[in-house]
């Protein structure tokens, strides 16, 4: 691009002719309600090219979108299976019940622990004789062989190997056990898998955005006379941008729409399968589709993408065209 | 209105289209620009236009020093002047109508206005039963003709033609010509580029005679 140098002698106060400022926001906002429809006029002018532009952005939107609420439903799934979890705390035989009260009380306060309950020897040796059928056998026994138990319901958040070896290390403990290793386990992949989702999210991101620019820079160079025409009659680069971006933000609102209908129609399919396995494991189980909101997001970050990459591609290619 | 003063357009790779060139062109004039082909007509149109800049010297557009405009302020200068091109440059996607009212969606007219001002425009033309035909249906002269409507439609005070009778037949050509007398009667400033001698001396206007890029003549017709 052709750039004069800044002259270091003030160029002379020159009368300029206003017609936009004196017309006001007015013609600005008609223009773009023009520019709107032309643009949607041109989307459905070659209907099939541009439809498959938009599926490219639903897929690459639908993708991680349908994926993190995949995520979201086996998160639901596993909290009612980590609320029902939980660690026990074999304490030292030779400790008072009321010591393993102090403790237990000690524990409930921290913030990582949601609630302790206390298990007393004797309440375990009952419960023991009641269920275990062995009722008459522990009569035989001298004194009570069981230590008293405090089961901690740990805190969500908090379900991590570190509160059990710290659990562990106190002095009173003799065992933590934690019963559900593997939902822990499954809580690490969970995470691991979420961070997984946002990396794809972010490439196929980079994806929308070099096809929407690709095809943006297309449409430029065929319409490279157009762009040079208004060019030599005065049009500014905002005004030759325009059309561009419209047709960017109709390529990020359609795809966003049928990325929509694709993880509705996804997780329709899903349904029934998923449905059964829910009655398999024994538990209420919601299946959670996308909401208007998840909807609107899905919808709104098209758009967000299709402008960018139509501004990507118009401040790129539009300098290089001047009029000959 | 147009003064050019020891202006050169010389190309990166060294030609010289332009050398030293000094005129005048009053407001309200109407000029022809003359010479054979590579003379440099063309060339000194687009330096008016901002489409080419002067490389030394001055050159002077309604008051404005071209060589210091700013990149940012070229679109303002380029709605005072309406251009015709040679080879038209009609848009041919889009209807008659819609050509002649490019520069007034540019210049961000009103809807009532564009359509009033584009019918008098092809009206003036006679053109105006033409307007929802798209450009490939129309005759050489007549593509011409649309072009010369959308250079005026915005009522430019400068109107620059290249080479407007470049193909066309004597008696179209002198249409042609006439129409742009007329606009020059109403106060336009006109400045046409064409290699038709014969054509121009009838016309009876001032003429600058360019061979190889310098000014070797300035005529005024003899009464």
């Amino acid at each position: 691009m052709k750039r004069t140098a800044p002259s270091s002698r003030p160029t002379p106060p020159t009368p300029r002719s206003k017609p936009q400022v004196t017309r006001g926001r007015n013609i600005w906002l008609s223009h773009h309600v023009y520019v709107f429809f032309l643009s949607l006029g041109q989307f459905f002018s070659t209907p099939l090219a541009n439809f498959m532009t938009s599926a490219v952005i639903a897929i690459a939107l639908a993708l991680p979108g349908g994926f993190y609420l995949l995520l979201e439903n086996a998160q639901q799934i596993t909290q009612t299976w980590a609320e029902s979890s939980h660690i026990s705390l074999f304490l030292n035989p030779q400790m008072a019940i009321q010591q393993a009260e102090i403790l237990g009380q000690q524990l409930g306060q921290r913030q990582d622990i949601q609630s302790v309950r206390l298990v007393t020897s004797a309440e375990a040796l009952e419960e023991y004789r009641k269920y275990s059928g062995f009722g008459e056998a522990l009569n035989a026994l001298e004194g009570n062989p069981l230590p008293n138990v405090l089961i901690i319901q740990p805190a969500l958040a908090h379900l991590t190997p570190s509160l059990l070896q710290e659990l562990d290390k106190l002095e009173e403990v003799d065992v933590a056990q934690f019963d559900m290793r593997w939902l822990q386990r499954l809580l690490t992949i969970i995470a691991v898998v979420q961070r997984g989702i946002l990396i794809l999210a972010g490439l196929l991101a980079i994806t929308v955005l070099l096809v929407v620019g690709n095809t943006i820079r297309l449409a430029i160079f065929n319409r490279r006379e157009e762009i040079e025409v208004t060019k030599l009659f005065g049009g500014t680069n905002a005004f030759i941008r325009r059309p561009f971006l419209y047709i960017g933000f109709w390529y990020g609102l359609v795809g966003g729409l049928i990325a929509w209908l694709l993880v509705n129609i996804s997780f329709w399919l899903l349904r029934v399968p998923i449905q059964k396995l829910s009655t398999l494991y024994a538990t209420e189980f919601e299946i959670i589709t996308l909401d208007i909101q998840a909807g609107l997001i899905l919808v709104v970050t098209g758009i967000a993408l299709g402008l960018a990459g139509a501004w990507l591609a118009v401040g790129k290619h539009l300098r290089v065209i001047q009029p000959h | 209105m147009i003064i050019f003063n020891n202006a050169t357009k010389r190309y990166p790779n060294g030609y010289e289209a332009i050398k030293q060139i000094s005129f005048h062109i009053k407001k309200g004039e109407m000029v022809f620009i003359t010479g054979h082909s590579g003379a440099g007509k063309t060339t000194l149109l687009r330096l008016i236009d901002l489409i080419e800049r002067v490389t030394s010297g001055q050159l002077i557009v309604n008051g404005q020093h071209l060589g210091r405009i700013s990149e940012k302020r070229i679109p303002d200068l380029r709605r005072n002047i309406g251009f015709t091109f040679q080879e038209h440059r009609l848009l041919y996607d889009r209807t008659i109508f819609d050509n002649v009212a490019l520069p007034l969606m540019i210049a961000g007219y009103r809807h009532q206005d564009i359509r009033r001002r584009v019918r008098a425009a092809l009206d003036k033309v006679g053109l105006l039963n033409k307007e929802k035909n798209y450009p490939i249906t129309l005759s050489g002269g007549q593509q011409q003709r649309v072009g010369i409507a959308r250079a005026v439609v915005n009522k430019p005070p400068i109107l620059l033609a290249d080479e407007p009778t470049g193909n066309l037949d004597p008696a179209l050509a002198q249409e042609i010509m006439q129409l742009f007398i007329e606009f020059n009667q109403v106060g336009v400033t006109v400045v046409v580029a064409s290699h038709a001698l014969a054509l121009i001396k009838t016309m009876r206007h001032r003429a600058l005679v360019l061979q190889e890029g310098r000014l070797i003549g300035d005529t005024y017709p003899r009464n």
